[in-house]
Order: C-alpha cells, then structure tokens, then sequence
C-alpha cells in the first residue's frame, strides 16, 4: 500500500479547504478555491456542500413517509382456486415462516424491513453527527457511510421479487401472482432513500473533528 | 509544514471522500494508493486493465442483451407451463399507475447497465489503443459513474434465486438459460469495477495537462 501525503504524519493531514483548495468529488482533481466547475471532468465542484444537509432531511422525510404505505398495502395478491390472498411485506414474511421457509423470510424480513429501517437510522445519525462532536471517530462514521451507500441498492430486492414471480406465476385460472400498491411504495422508498445518501457531503464529517482537534491544541498551548 | 509555499493544485490530489489533500505520486501497476484517513481508494493503476475492462465490457453487453430475452424462470403446474424473459417481469407492473415501475425496473436491470457499459467501451477503447479521447468522452464517463449506485443487474440475479424458493410450494420451477447469464453477470460486473482504475482514466482524458 502506498499512502501519498502531504507532510508525512498521519494526524497532520490537511484538507483541501484548509489549503484555501478545493477537491473536485468526481474526479479527485485539486483547484483553486474559487473554481466552479471542475476543468478535467466538468462536475461542479464545491469546498462544503452546504445545502448537503437539507437535501439529506428532504429525501430522509419523503423516503420515510413512502415506507410507512409500502408496509400497510398489499405487496403481492396471489389468487388460486380456492381463494384470493393479499400479503403485506411482513404478512407475507410470517407466513412463509410457518409453511416452512424460515430461510426466505429472514432474507425478505433482513431485506425489507432490517435494512431500511436501519438505514434511516443511519443516515440520521450520520447527519446529526456532522452538526455537532461526535463520540464516535470519524473512521467508524465513514465506514457506516459506505455500508449505508452499498447496502442500500440491495433493498430494491424485494420489487425484483415480486416482478419476477407475478410475470411467472400466471397460470390462468390455477394460481396467478400479481403486484399490489405498496410495491409501488417501497420502490419509491428505496429510491429517495438512495438519493438521501448520496446527497450526503462526507466530508463534513472530518470537519467537525478536524475544528475540535484544532480548538483543543490552541487551549494546550495557551 | 509545507504550507508556507502556495501549492500548485497541479500536484494535488484530493480525497473525494473526506477531502485529505496528498501529493500527487503515482503508484506503479499493481499497486494502490489509499486515502491515509478515510481508507478511500485514490488510485489503483493496473497492467493492461484497459484491455481487460474492455473483453469484460463486451461480454457483459452480450449477455445483458442475450439474459433480457432468453426466458430466466419457467415454471409448471398440472400441465401448464410459463417462462419468463425480464422484458416479461419488468411488464408486470403495467397496471396503471405500476407502469412507472415497469420502466424503472427494466431500466435497473437492463438499461442502465447496458449503458455504462457502452459508455465505458466508448472512452475505454481509444485510450486503450493509445489514441485521442473520443469526442465527448469526459462527458460520457461522467454520466457513466453518476449511474453506477443505479445499475442493478446484480441485485436482480439475487432476486430470481429468492424468488424461485419461494414459488416453489406453488409449481415446479426451473431455471431458465438466461438466469445462468445473469449469475454470471454477477461477477462480471464486481470484476470489472475492481479493475477499473477511476483516476487512471480521468487523467488520460485530461486536456489540461500535458
Ligand atoms: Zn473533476
Ligand atoms: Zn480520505
């Protein structure tokens, strides 16, 4: 592994706006503070996003609202001979649990309701965490944003499902599978939460960290 | 310190993730420079990655288009039988207001990820091939890396083995030719994004340098 850095010991790093610089995010290319837009790649470039924070709450508060639907509609109507049946997500879930699948239903259950809840809770975090100093380093923080960013496209599995089996099983009058209205829900939910995540400036969250460090050096000397 | 002397952003390099600003030095093929606080990956320059990425490229474009219309599932009961090619299951949602969803899952699944491709082979090959940029090629792998979180031929590989354990009670299913395509399409798609070297690529489509 080689690490570049600018002055050799780890705790000495600067950023970019420390340097009266600015770090194009698509490209890592360093300008000049006042550059807009960056001259490599044309990505807008910005030292601090600074309305990161209200697009996160508006894309947290949309995704919330479309996820509270997409757990009280019906996710799939399966219709047989006998009978039509209308399964929410967690309906659904419990009952593939007692006819003997408890392996799909914690896949579905961790899927749709484990990871979108958990990954409101972290977005919120992450964003709380910026406004003010966290106990939790900044290390842990990143991580927790990668696996919020890479986790997150997963939940879209659940949609994948029911496409897939209300296209297979239609078997006319036998069985026939069709999608309900809160898929239409928790797409939507997976999608604004994406968005949320995405719009998310990590690096405030070395900043906070970075300002406490230097606040608490200046108190040392003095 | 060193920041007595104003720096020439020219020989910087910045972390996209938590915006640690570093000196630029290259590492040579095969190995890779870490952001030393964040742990974000800079620049990972790989021997002949550019051929690799572009054979990669290619056979995923194939198979995503062969995987679309090839039936994946095809299930039987009492006679009857069904396959399904992802056209079909993206169709599903095709009752009024799920029309919305059909669009965006076929184009999750199958659109977008034949588009980055395309674009990657778009601003790959030339420069693979030691020649000029192609025209509009910086705007082209731009679009391609803002798509990357939306393309999820991978996830849907994953949905078909879920969704198969579970119709299973229902009717006989099996597996159709094109759900071999898209496990395959799994590991295609990891591959090629670890191969990619992201910096690499920006910086020989940079006309501001020399
Ligand atoms: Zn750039
Ligand atoms: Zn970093």
């Amino acid at each position: 592994m080689v690490c570049m850095e600018l002055s050799g010991q780890n705790a000495d790093i600067k950023s970019a706006k420390d340097l009266g610089l600015v770090t194009c995010r698509r490209c890592s290319r360093v300008w000049p503070i006042e550059t807009e837009v960056c001259a490599r790649c044309g990505h807008a470039v910005q030292s601090r996003d600074i309305t990161s924070l209200q697009r996160v709450w508006a894309f947290w508060v949309l995704g919330f609202m479309c996820y509270i639907p997409a757990n009280m509609f019906p996710m799939l109507q399966t219709r047989t001979l006998l009978q039509v049946q209308e399964d929410t997500i967690i309906g659904g879930a419990v009952e593939l649990f007692h006819y003997g699948s408890p392996g799909v239903a914690a896949i579905i259950l961790i899927a749709s309701v484990v990871i979108p809840v958990a990954k409101f809770m972290a977005i919120a975090f992450l964003a709380i965490s910026v406004t003010r100093p966290s106990k939790v380093s900044p290390h842990q923080r990143t991580v927790l944003y990668e696996v919020v960013e890479y986790i997150g496209r997963w939940s879209m599995i659940d949609i994948f499902v029911v496409a897939i089996m209300a296209s297979l099983v239609q078997l006319n009058t036998l069985a026939a599978i069709n999608p309900g209205s809160a898929s239409l829900f928790f797409a939507l939910s997976v999608i604004f939460t994406m968005l949320s995540a995405q719009a998310f400036d990590s690096r405030m969250i070395w900043d906070v960290q970075a300002e406490a460090t230097d606040h608490h050096a200046g108190e040392t000397e003095t | 310190m060193t920041t007595q002397t104003p720096l020439d952003p020219d020989t910087l390099i910045g972390c996209p993730q938590c915006d640690a600003t570093y000196t630029l030095a290259a590492p040579k093929s095969g190995e890779t420079a870490h952001c030393a606080r964040c742990g974000y990956r800079l620049i990972a320059p790989r021997k002949k990655a550019g051929m690799q990425i572009i054979m990669l490229s290619l056979t995923i474009a194939v198979l995503v288009i062969a995987a679309s219309v090839f039936p994946f599932l095809t299930i039987s009961a009492a006679g009857r039988s069904n396959s399904v090619s992802i056209l079909q299951a993206a169709l599903v949602f095709s009752d009024g207001i799920l029309v919305v969803l059909a669009l965006a899952t076929a184009a999750l699944i199958i659109f977008i990820p034949l588009l980055r491709v395309l674009l990657s082979l778009y601003v790959l090959t030339p420069v693979v091939f030691d020649r000029p940029p192609a025209r509009g090629a910086v705007k082209a792998f731009r679009l391609s890396e803002a798509l990357r979180p939306w393309s999820m031929a991978e996830i849907f590989a994953i949905g078909c083995a879920v969704a198969l354990v579970k119709v299973t009670d229902l009717a006989d299913v099996q597996f159709g030719p094109a759900f071999w395509m898209f496990t395959i399409l799994v590991f295609l798609v990891v591959l090629q994004d670890t191969f990619l070297c992201r910096w690499s690529v920006w910086n020989s489509l940079d006309k501001t340098q020399t």
